[in-house]
């Protein structure tokens, strides 16, 4: 049974894969419960630091139970992170957020769209397309720059389709541009990425009226659904709050795109 | 034997542990970490009349040893609060206090008068929410305000009544005394400390709501200073918070006057706080050879 807890794991190993990006492995039997779209809560060493960052799972190796992080650092927990080595604690609190819908690639073509430290999730949902059936996956990524962390890892999974924002590999621009210049179709849409990326996704979405399932980010304390820090703004009237304000953390972080106003 | 029974207006606690309005919902969400009967209460996140959309995001950001929030007391109102809130609490052995807020006099009023035949213990009276524009932040500055709303919800509550006290304020024993001479039964503080943080990388408020509540192990030598001062200007029990993360911490606010001490923004770095400070706290007397913890309150003076 999924359960979350906290708990003092390990580290297994952890390199830096592109320029501020780094690829951790976690010694933590919470591999077990992780779905693709789900995430963690990272604790500081640093007591001044005392907000967890959520990070998505890139992936997991049930068999040793350990689970795969790739996060950039981006403030003063992340740079503390980024110094772990093998064996070193980390303090974790997962699994965390309600996943992405596998179920609806069946029988679908399926877009898989990240956008720079939104690709990470595109990999553990990469590893699941075949299980439930995709018709096809063609994976979406956009970076910065020729450092095209993960493709690789993407690649051994689905055609891997890059746009590149100074054009130096694939497409110049971003993954919306990609699917225009490449003539790319899908009838279903997984996504994790900036807002300006997700905006563009909602919109393309709707015009061609296929479902979208976007991971929404924002800050966040708890993690668990109490603090009602990280919440956006929704269609419809929610379950849980009874206003027009869904929980990022437990009702989601994944959203049907036209549930969501963002 | 550990006695750790603490009483606070007729009301016993079978220990002083409690959660901070706001930091643990309506315990839901913590129960998957904590044994809520381990605690003294459960303080609610506030309620109003009708549901409250709260501000804008981001609602919440870190700041040096605490956190910022300007959630805006988004809540879904008391009626989904009786039918779906309370009902979850009963199925534990530990006292409910409702927090309640409101904009105005009548919303507090409604709200206290919809719980006067439901099963809580107490009702915690938020007039000190620094995130709501015309909230209830208004009657918790002006001893006289304080005074006035303490005295119409007193006269309509059924049950116990806490007035939670702002910190913002330049003399925190005035409004103490003030809710205690319009008849409130305890005061709990503090409430966060308005703060302000700038994202110099965007050039913009790091809130959305400009302002936030300051709360965490930052502000705890503030929270400390003000319970004493309050402990010692009134007769009515204090209830402390204000950044305890451990067992020493609590032990720390007893001392200084507090009956009962509540665990608020280390919910959210630790799940387990509650739960590992009432326990510390048995810890504590048993190293000290206590045998009644309500003997420690207020001996530091």
């Amino acid at each position: 049974m999924e359960q979350k807890r906290k708990e003092a794991a390990s580290v297994y190993k952890q390199q830096q894969i592109a320029p501020g990006i780094y690829d951790m492995w976690i010694n933590t039997t919470l591999a077990r419960q992780a779905k693709p779209g789900q995430f963690i809560s990272v604790y500081t060493q640093d007591q001044s630091a005392l907000l967890p960052r959520p990070i998505s799972i890139c992936e997991t190796d049930t068999a040793n139970d350990r689970l795969r992080i790739v996060y950039r650092v981006a403030g003063k927990g992340t740079l503390e992170f980024s110094r772990y080595e093998a064996g070193c604690r980390v303090d974790i609190l997962g699994t965390l957020g309600n996943g992405f819908p596998l179920e609806k690639a069946a029988g679908k073509r399926v877009f898989l769209m990240g956008g720079g430290i939104g690709i990470p999730p595109m990999l553990a949902l990469a590893k699941e397309m075949k299980s439930v059936s995709a018709v096809s996956v063609d994976v979406i990524a956009g970076y910065r720059d020729r450092a095209l962390f993960l493709s690789e890892d993407l690649a051994k999974y689905a055609p891997v389709h890059v746009a590149t924002e100074d054009g130096s590999v694939g497409t110049k621009g971003n993954v919306m541009n990609v699917i225009e210049a490449e003539g790319l179709e899908a009838d279903v849409i997984f996504a994790c990425g900036p807002m300006p990326m997700l905006r563009a996704i909602r919109q393309y979405a709707a015009q061609k009226n296929i479902e979208a399932y976007i991971s929404l980010e924002e800050r966040m304390a708890c993690g668990v659904g109490a603090c009602l820090g990280c919440v956006v703004r929704t269609r419809d009237v929610d379950h849980h709050s009874h206003v027009n304000n869904a929980r990022i953390c437990t009702d989601g972080p994944v959203y049907e795109a036209q549930e969501v106003e963002i | 034997m550990l006695n750790t029974t603490i009483t606070i207006a007729g009301v016993s606690f079978k220990n002083p542990v409690m959660t901070a309005s706001g930091t643990f919902g309506s315990g839901m969400e913590y129960a998957e970490f904590v044994d809520l009967n381990s605690l003294g209460a459960v303080v609610t996140k506030g309620v109003a009349n009708v549901p409250w959309e709260g501000n804008p995001t981001p609602r919440v950001q870190e700041t040096y040893g605490g956190m910022l929030n300007a959630i805006g007391l988004q809540n879904p109102g008391i009626d989904v609060f009786i039918e779906r809130d309370i009902p979850f609490l009963k199925q534990y052995d530990t006292r409910i206090i409702v927090n309640v807020c409101g904009r105005s006099v009548s919303d507090y009023v409604e709200v206290v008068e919809k719980l006067s035949d439901q099963p809580v213990d107490m009702l915690e009276i938020n007039v000190s929410c620094p995130n709501v524009k015309h909230g209830g932040i208004a009657f918790g500055q002006d001893p006289k305000c304080l005074a006035d709303i303490t005295r119409e919800i007193k006269a309509k509550a059924k049950q116990p009544i806490i007035m939670k006290l702002s910190p913002n304020v330049t003399d925190i024993t005035e409004m103490a005394k003030a809710a205690e001479a319009a008849g409130s039964d305890a005061i709990s503080l503090i409430n966060t400390i308005t703060g302000m943080k700038i994202d110099i990388h965007r050039r913009t408020f790091a809130l959305a709501n400009k302002t936030g509540g300051l709360s965490g192990p930052a502000i705890k030598p503030v929270a400390v200073r003000m319970v004493y001062q309050a402990a010692n200007a009134v007769k009515i029990p204090v209830i402390g918070m204000g950044g305890i993360a451990t067992a020493e911490d609590a032990i720390e606010f007893m001392l200084a006057g507090a009956t009962g001490v509540a665990v608020g923004a280390m919910n959210f770095v630790n799940p387990y706080t509650t739960a590992e400070v009432a326990k510390g706290i048995e810890d504590y007397m048993r190293q000290y050879g206590i045998e009644n913890l309500s003997d420690i309150i207020g001996t530091v003076v």
